[in-house]
């Protein structure tokens, strides 16, 4: 791997943040509003609730943590979909850049751009509501990798599947993530979802760090062998994206797709 | 043909979409301190045998080498020796004509970035557009702005899609003189599509008459008219053309005499 050419995927994507504060603002904009719309519910529901249960750290920092996998995911496509708007394909994979950089590039610039997200989140979380996540201290890191890779593996599968289906297919990547929240409960145990659905949420990572945060959080303790299962299944997810992705690039060279990627009827 | 080994060389290239041979066959080499012209009708097999050579389309059968290494199996060494410009692959246009060459320096590894960026701007005329986002710049800026670009690693083979279509003639002449002294500096070799016939026999040393992904005819192009009883090299453009477009056992003829 040359890190001068993964530092060009990286440095091409920082010249388009550097120059455009509409590309900076969502990073921060979108994660403000869940928040305080989420604080305020939360909030609310400890107020006419009786039952003495925090709705805060179940229900904000469930919130917090999903709005950090679902920032991975964007941020990784939407470096992705920035040579997909600017027809550079050509250029990028017609240059010595390989596969494997391009895909580094491309998780490097969505990791930093969600954990700037991440910190903002976090700062206003606890400024506002009042929720911190330091008490946790460095015991949230497993569940925190185990959403970052799981990002980075949606991520890598969604720029698959526009490479593949062409730049009109953006619009089924945006709602993955909503499409995946019901099976790995977020906001509910997954003992609730019916049997079938339970079957999906034991193949999903992030229902075990979901799991695992509401346990911590009714303060039991962290269930880290679940929770191993969670990252070895991101893990595997990781590597699956990545050769998802490969074989969708080795099928563009085969038939045309790079050269030809410029429109929506490239399908 | 030079005695030094050659910079490009490709053996029986194949592509194949379906039933649709794009390119069949095709065997040609570019030797150091060569223009080599690809001409042909439109959808004759140049830019698919072009992107053969970029290593963005698999060929269906066949061999390429850059500068004695097989592009399937040594594909980033070969590519840092390559680049190219084409009309149809415009730099990101969001990003300055400064920050385009930044990137694009990195991508193929270029020592002194800095130095090799100046140097460029000031060849191409672009210093007062260094701070210019590539999208707003016209048309033979943009030009001038991929051919910095093509250049920007000194490869051993440049390879131009119809590198002058869309700029006035005056642009085009600089284009055309820029590229001349690049290869008598580097003895680089290039390879260039182009429907500018005038333009081919100015530059060019050989040309590559390609039709339904065959070479038909290859040579001189200032001789190579006188030899086919044709009047110019635009006559024997439109004479080739015309023959592989109605009369196919000609073409196979015609195909079977190339040298």
């Amino acid at each position: 791997m040359n890190f001068t050419r993964v530092g060009a995927v990286i440095m091409r994507q920082l010249y388009l943040y550097r120059g455009s504060p509409q590309r900076i603002l969502p990073m921060f904009a979108w994660v403000a509003i869940d928040i305080l719309l989420w604080g305020f519910i939360t909030r609310y529901l400890n107020q006419v609730s009786h039952s003495g249960f925090n709705f805060v750290p179940a229900l904000l920092g469930a919130v917090l943590l999903w709005d950090f996998l679902t920032r991975i995911m964007q941020g990784v496509t939407m470096a992705f979909f920035e040579d997909v708007w600017s027809r550079n394909f050509l250029n990028f994979f017609a240059s010595p850049l390989r596969t494997s950089e391009y895909l580094t590039g491309l998780v490097l610039i969505g990791v930093t751009t969600s954990l700037l997200g991440l910190a903002s989140m976090l700062v206003l979380a606890w400024a506002a509501f009042g929720l911190s996540f330091l008490s946790f201290g460095l015991a949230l890191a497993p569940f925190l990798l185990v959403l970052f890779l799981s990002g980075i593996a949606l991520g890598i599968f969604g720029a698959g599947v526009v490479l593949r289906l062409g730049p009109a297919s953006e619009w089924l990547i945006w709602p993955i993530p909503s499409v995946v929240s019901p099976f790995v409960g977020v906001f509910y145990p997954i003992t609730v979802l019916p049997s079938w659905m339970q079957l999906i949420s034991r193949a999903l990572p992030p229902s075990y760090v979901f799991e695992g945060m509401r346990a911590v959080v009714s303060g039991k303790p962290a269930p880290w062998d679940q929770l191993a299962i969670g990252a070895g299944l991101s893990v595997a997810y990781v590597f699956l994206a990545c050769v998802f992705f490969a074989s969708v690039y080795r099928y563009a060279i085969r038939t045309g797709l790079i050269a030809r990627y410029s429109a929506e009827t490239v399908a | 043909m030079t005695a030094s080994p050659p910079i490009l060389s490709a053996q029986n290239l194949c592509k194949s979409f379906g039933a649709l041979k794009a390119v069949d066959g095709v065997s040609f080499e570019v030797g150091a301190g060569e223009i080599v012209g690809l001409l042909g009708r439109n959808g004759a097999g140049k830019t698919t045998t072009i992107n053969m050579i970029l290593g963005v389309l698999a060929p269906s059968a066949g061999r390429i080498e850059i500068d004695g290494m097989d592009l399937r199996t040594q594909r980033t060494p070969a590519l840092t020796r390559t680049n190219f410009a084409a009309v149809y692959a415009p730099l990101p246009g969001n990003l300055t004509v400064e920050q385009n060459l930044t990137v694009f320096g990195m991508l193929y590894d270029v020592k002194d970035l800095k130095a090799r960026i100046e140097q460029l701007l000031a060849e191409f005329d672009l210093s007062r557009f260094r701070g210019s986002k590539a999208g707003v710049l016209s048309s033979g800026e943009q030009t001038r702005l991929s051919l910095a670009k093509a250049m920007i690693n000194r490869p051993r083979l440049l390879l131009l899609d119809e590198p002058t279509a869309s700029i006035d003639p005056s642009t085009a002449r600089d284009v055309r003189a820029s590229i001349e002294a690049y290869v008598k500096a580097t003895q680089g070799g290039v390879l260039w599509t182009s429907h500018n016939m005038y333009e081919v026999e100015e530059v060019c040393n050989r040309v590559l008459f390609l039709s339904h992904g065959k070479v038909l005819l290859q040579g001189d192009p200032k001789q190579l008219p006188g030899e086919h009883g044709a009047a110019s090299l635009d006559d024997l453009f439109v004479q080739v053309a015309h023959e592989a477009l109605h009369d196919a056992p000609h073409e196979a003829a015609a195909a079977g005499a190339a040298p």
